[in-house]
């Protein structure tokens, strides 16, 4: 997508630093080949081409939700708590802000709020979830390696905003130990 | 050639006795000036003394973030500075700058002498300038808002932002909003009427599409925001829940009215700068435009698909799978208009031959910044990414892309194009080359590698960050850059003091303009014109290089004085044949006295002195009640000469005059309002959680009914009174009367279902929405009453006639309309709780 934009700006940049040459190599394409051709047909090719590959791609980073493994989070003034379907790991304590989950399979987030609107982002493993009172949205994400992911908020919730990151630990199917006791998945 | 007087008189002379009426007032006269050319001077100004102040808040942010973990500010004042710079640089200095331009610019444009409404205007600067004032003294006593210049809900609710810096945001911002309107009102209704004779809409120069297809956007894009504003502050101020989830309220109703505003807002500051692009373009490459009539119909469908297109800024609020493509699949459509203006200005830059002088050198500055800017801006519309870089520092370098690309660079170079047209004088070339260049590449030192930033996953409006998350080296970049930016912007000012003080004299058209604002001497005339031109096509002064010297001799439509009044000629909206001669009003104190009573309306307010408020709009009535009283006349008057042989009725009896059009164009601006409104009631009971309400409306058909008769027969009445008028037969009066009375009764009736069959406004939305449907009603129907007694005492006072009938087919049309809203809103009230299975 980067380079498509760079061969863009530099094919119109190039067009216009022409212009500034005085040359008259293009004086004489008809007016109706630049409106037609370039201000209609080319960005519908591009923008076309653009959705047919991006529709898809969003599709897959939602999909249909009750088959997978679901964990809450609630975000507040300013943290998070998350809670797990068998009332599972780190709900209390200084292990508030530690999410658990399973590597290697995806796992839907339901996130909602109980002040302000907050956002739910882990930058390395998925988008953002906006977490808004009153109401529960969803986000799946999938960790392919065990391991340690920084998650933070990602809409100004006033003062604490800044610091209010959260960790994700995944940890391979099967190993509960990093996870905390009771999970058994 | 004019009947009257010119054949006596030279250009000096005619010049003089002209300058006589039109010229501004000096000292604390100033206060009472209305003449277009000022006050768009004063609007530019303001608009750049708040630029300047928002940039130094950008600078303090930049300061604090050019290290992890500085200490140097705090996330108290870090999130008021950056809430602060992007109101300010929004509402109080990109809206208002094009305001100015478009002020200072119109009339000079269509070949008239000022606007259509002087006075509107001279209201606008005050409002803009209280408004804009007191938010920024807010700051001074660290009380500034705090929750980012779109102050989402529930975190800028009461509940969470206690203080009075939410209140200044939404008064404030709604004063300055006050005067948008005005203007709205005014732009269109100037470029439909207020013309030249001969200038057909296809004749028009471009800048004046840009800026009617701006206003118009203005007219429906503002009221979603205002109706935001209002419903927010009367929840902070008297609890009503509207966007309270606990109580029935929505956060993201909050979102949706402000983007539905918020969206089409950034078109609206990019149109007038791609107008000022399409304009210069082919002056400076010697060169008619490429395409008129496609950048036209673009520009058109840009306005048409921008109102399509708020929720994209909702891609990660959990809105339906369908919702997002479709809007993703809308947001990419805008490219192509884009593209097609893009490629008519190259297209004309390939025909022609041009060399780079310096406003050109800002266009150039322009196209590069912008054109990556707008790439950037697809890609944000492809949901995927989004939900990636959505609220993070890509954002933030992506609009600034795209305003200080497509906004700033462009009317820097108006500023250089135009500033000669209002100095007399031409710019000092090696320190503008100097200052372009510093902040070239300032700007893009800041933002290229904030892309960056962001993409690391640095989140915007955060006071600071950690270290060692490869964020420190490009902030520290950013920082630096955006030094360099503020030192060219330094160079810049100063460049434009060298220009006032040192800069080359000339005599006309330095640029070899086509249009009529060059067909003036310079510095612009305070009447512009000392005759109107009739024009033939759209570059004037192609087929007339010697157009200005003819004008100047008073050859051409009203070259002359006449009983010391000021004219210019009013037309029809689509030939451009003249059909009137406008008077307009003198100076006068009246706007920055309503104003005033509009700051004290909004002040109590801030201040919760809820009681006393109504004193300010009182006050402001009375002001208006004069201000609608010094127009007209008490005969009906031959027609005038014209000049170049024409005979034209005076604008209060004509047809159309401009008064009766911008009550039009109000009314649509007030019905976006009011459709946002039954938006915001259906979005209510739709999408809020707990609902349905613990009590609906319980009662009260029958009243319901008897009001709805009620402010039914004010129409009508008020419709008989104007239909007794048009055919010369007696009881008009008393109709009007007649109008009020029912207007009066139908207000009370609203009231009495309010109190008597609706629960409380303070318990749930859904009270609280009712209340504002039926207060909608209430007050039209009381402004309703106000509006006939008015047309009573005019009728009385003999200002009224079968052909001076504006006075009586104005309530006519404010009657009927406060009747339809009012019926609309019973049906919701009363049907609503039906059809969903409620209570009533
Ligand atoms: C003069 C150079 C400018 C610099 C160095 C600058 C810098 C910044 C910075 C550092 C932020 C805050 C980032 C964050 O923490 O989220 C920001 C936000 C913003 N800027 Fe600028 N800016 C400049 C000019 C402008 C202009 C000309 C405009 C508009 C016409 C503008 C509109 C905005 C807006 C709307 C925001 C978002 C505010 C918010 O998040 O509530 N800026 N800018
Ligand atoms: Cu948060
Ligand atoms: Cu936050």
């Amino acid at each position: 997508m980067i380079a498509g934009s760079a061969v863009i700006l530099s094919g119109v940049l190039g067009l216009i630093g022409y212009a500034f040459l005085n040359r008259d190599g293009l004086r004489d394409v008809p007016d109706r080949v630049w409106l037609i051709g370039g201000g209609v047909g080319f960005p519908m090719v591009v923008l076309t081409a653009l959705l047919a590959w991006a529709l898809p791609t969003g599709e897959s980073m939602t999909g249909a939700r009750g088959e997978v493994y679901e964990v809450q989070a609630e975000a507040y003034q300013w943290g998070w708590r998350f809670s797990y379907p068998d009332g599972a790991p780190g709900e209390t304590g200084s292990e508030a802000g530690v999410l658990y989950i399973p590597a290697g399979e995806p796992v839907d987030v339901a996130v909602t709020a109980v002040d302000v609107i907050h956002a739910f982002w882990i930058p390395r493993l998925a988008g953002k979830i906006d977490a808004i009172p009153g109401q529960t949205t969803h986000l799946r994400i999938q960790a392919d390696e065990p391991g340690e992911y920084r998650g933070q908020c990602a809409e100004f919730c006033g003062l604490g905003h800044a610091g209010m990151n959260f960790m994700v630990v995944a940890y391979a199917p099967g190993d509960t130990g990093a996870a905390g006791e009771g999970d058994e998945r | 050639m004019s009947e009257q007087g010119t054949g006596r008189m030279t250009p000096i002379g005619l010049h003089r006795a002209l300058d006589a009426i039109w010229r501004a007032p000096k000292g604390l006269a100033a206060f009472s000036t209305v003449n277009h050319s000022v006050v768009g001077r004063r609007f530019i100004v303001t608009a750049f003394v708040f630029f300047a102040i928002g940039g130094l808040m950008a600078m303090l942010m930049r300061a604090q973030l050019a290290r992890p973990q500085n200490p140097f500010l705090g996330p108290e004042v870090y999130n008021q500075l950056f809430t602060l710079h992007g109101t300010v640089m929004m509402f109080l200095f990109a809206i208002p700058l094009i305001e100015g331009v478009a002020l200072y610019l119109l009339p000079k444009l269509l070949g008239a002498r000022d606007l259509a409404y002087p006075r509107l205007s001279a209201f606008g600067y005050w409002c803009y300038l209280f408004g804009g004032v007191a938010i920024l003294a807010s700051f001074v006593f660290g009380v500034a808002p705090d929750g980012g210049w779109f102050m989402y809900v529930p975190l800028a609710s009461k509940a969470y932002s206690p203080g009075i810096n939410a209140d200044v945001w939404l008064l404030g911002v709604t004063f300055v909003e006050v005067s948008a309107i005005c203007a709205a009102v005014e732009f269109v209704v100037t470029v439909l009427k207020v013309r030249t004779g001969g200038m057909a809409l296809h004749r028009m120069p471009l800048m004046a599409w840009y800026l009617l297809i701006t206003a118009a956007m203005m007219l429906v894009g503002f009221p979603p925001l205002i109706l935001g504003s209002v419903l927010l502050e009367i929840e902070r101020a008297f609890g009503w829940p509207f966007f309270a989830p606990d109580a029935g309220g929505a956060p993201l109703l909050w979102q949706h009215l402000f983007w539905l505003f918020g969206h089409p807002e950034v078109y609206i500051i990019f149109l007038p700068a791609a107008g000022v692009v399409s304009t210069l373009i082919p002056v400076f490459a010697r060169t008619r435009i490429v395409g008129y009539a496609w950048i036209v119909a673009a520009i058109i469908a840009l306005a048409f698909l921008s109102f399509g297109l708020w929720v994209h800024h909702m891609f990660t609020t959990g809105i339906p799978h369908l919702a997002l493509a479709f809007f993703s699949a809308a947001s990419t459509l805008v490219a192509i208009p884009t593209a097609v203006q893009i490629f008519a200005w190259t297209a004309t830059l390939l025909k022609g031959r041009l060399h780079l002088s310096l406003p050109m050198l800002y266009l150039l500055g322009f196209f590069s910044v912008f054109i990556f800017g707008g790439l950037t801006g697809v890609m944000l519309a492809i949901v995927p990414f989004d939900w990636q870089v959505h609220d993070t520092h890509f954002v933030v370098a992506h609009l600034h892309y795209v305003l200080i690309g497509g906004f700033v660079f462009p009317m820097l170079a108006a500023v250089y194009y135009w500033l000669p047209l209002m100095t007399g004088r031409l710019p000092v070339f090696s320190v503008s080359r100097t200052a372009f260049w510093l902040i070239f590449i300032g700007f893009n030192t800041t933002f290229l590698v904030m892309h960056l930033t962001g993409l690391l996953g640095m989140p915007r409006r955060v006071f600071t960050y950690e270290a060692g998350l490869g964020w420190d080296l490009p902030n520290l970049i950013s920082s630096f850059g955006g030094f360099v930016m503020a030192a060219g912007f330094a160079v810049f000012t100063l460049d434009l003091v060298l220009q006032f003080r040192f800069g080359r004299r000339f005599r006309r058209n330095p640029w070899k303009g086509t249009t009529l604002d060059w067909a003036m001497p310079t510095p612009a005339p305070s009447y512009n014109f000392a005759a109107l031109p009739r024009v033939s096509s759209r570059d004037p002064l192609i087929d007339d290089p010697d157009l200005g010297a003819q004008l100047a001799r008073g050859e051409g439509y009203l070259g002359r004085v006449r009983d010391g009044q000021m004219e210019t000629l009013g037309v029809d909206m689509a030939t451009g044949e003249p059909d009137q001669i406008i008077v307009l009003p003198q100076n006068d104190y009246l706007p920055i006295l309503t104003a005033l009573s509009l700051a004290i309306f909004f002040g109590c307010f801030l201040f919760g002195f809820y009681a006393f408020s109504p004193v300010g709009l009182g006050l402001a009535a009375v002001c208006v009640w004069r201000w609608l009283w010094s127009m007209g006349a008490k005969n009906d008057g031959e027609p005038e000469a014209a000049g170049l042989g024409l005979e034209l009725p005076l604008y209060h009896s004509a047809a159309r005059p401009p008064v009766w059009l911008g009550l039009i164009y109000f009314l649509v601006a007030n019905g976006t309002f009011f459709a946002s409104l039954l938006f915001g009631y259906l979005f209510l009971w739709t999408i809020a959680p707990n609902w349905p309400p613990p009590r609906m409306i319980e009662g009260g058909i029958g009243l319901a009914v008897l009001t709805a008769s009620g402010l039914i027969l004010s129409a009508v009445s008020a419709g008989r009174a104007r239909a007794l008028n048009a055919s010369a037969r007696p009881g008009r009066d008393l109709f009007q009367a007649l109008a009020g009375i029912f207007s009066v009764l139908g207000g009370a009736g609203l009231v009495a279902i309010l109190i008597m069959a609706a629960p409380p406004p303070t318990g749930h939305a859904y009270g609280a929405a009712t209340a504002a449907l039926l207060g909608y009603g209430f007050l039209h129907a009381g402004v309703g009453a106000l509006f006939s007694a008015y047309a009573v005492a005019r009728g009385q006072a003999g200002f009224i006639s079968p052909v001076r009938a504006t006075d009586a087919r104005a309530p006519a049309l404010w009657h009927a309309y406060t009747a339809v809203c009012a019926l609309a809103g019973l049906v919701f009230v009363y049907g609503l709780p039906l059809a969903m299975g409620g209570g009533a």
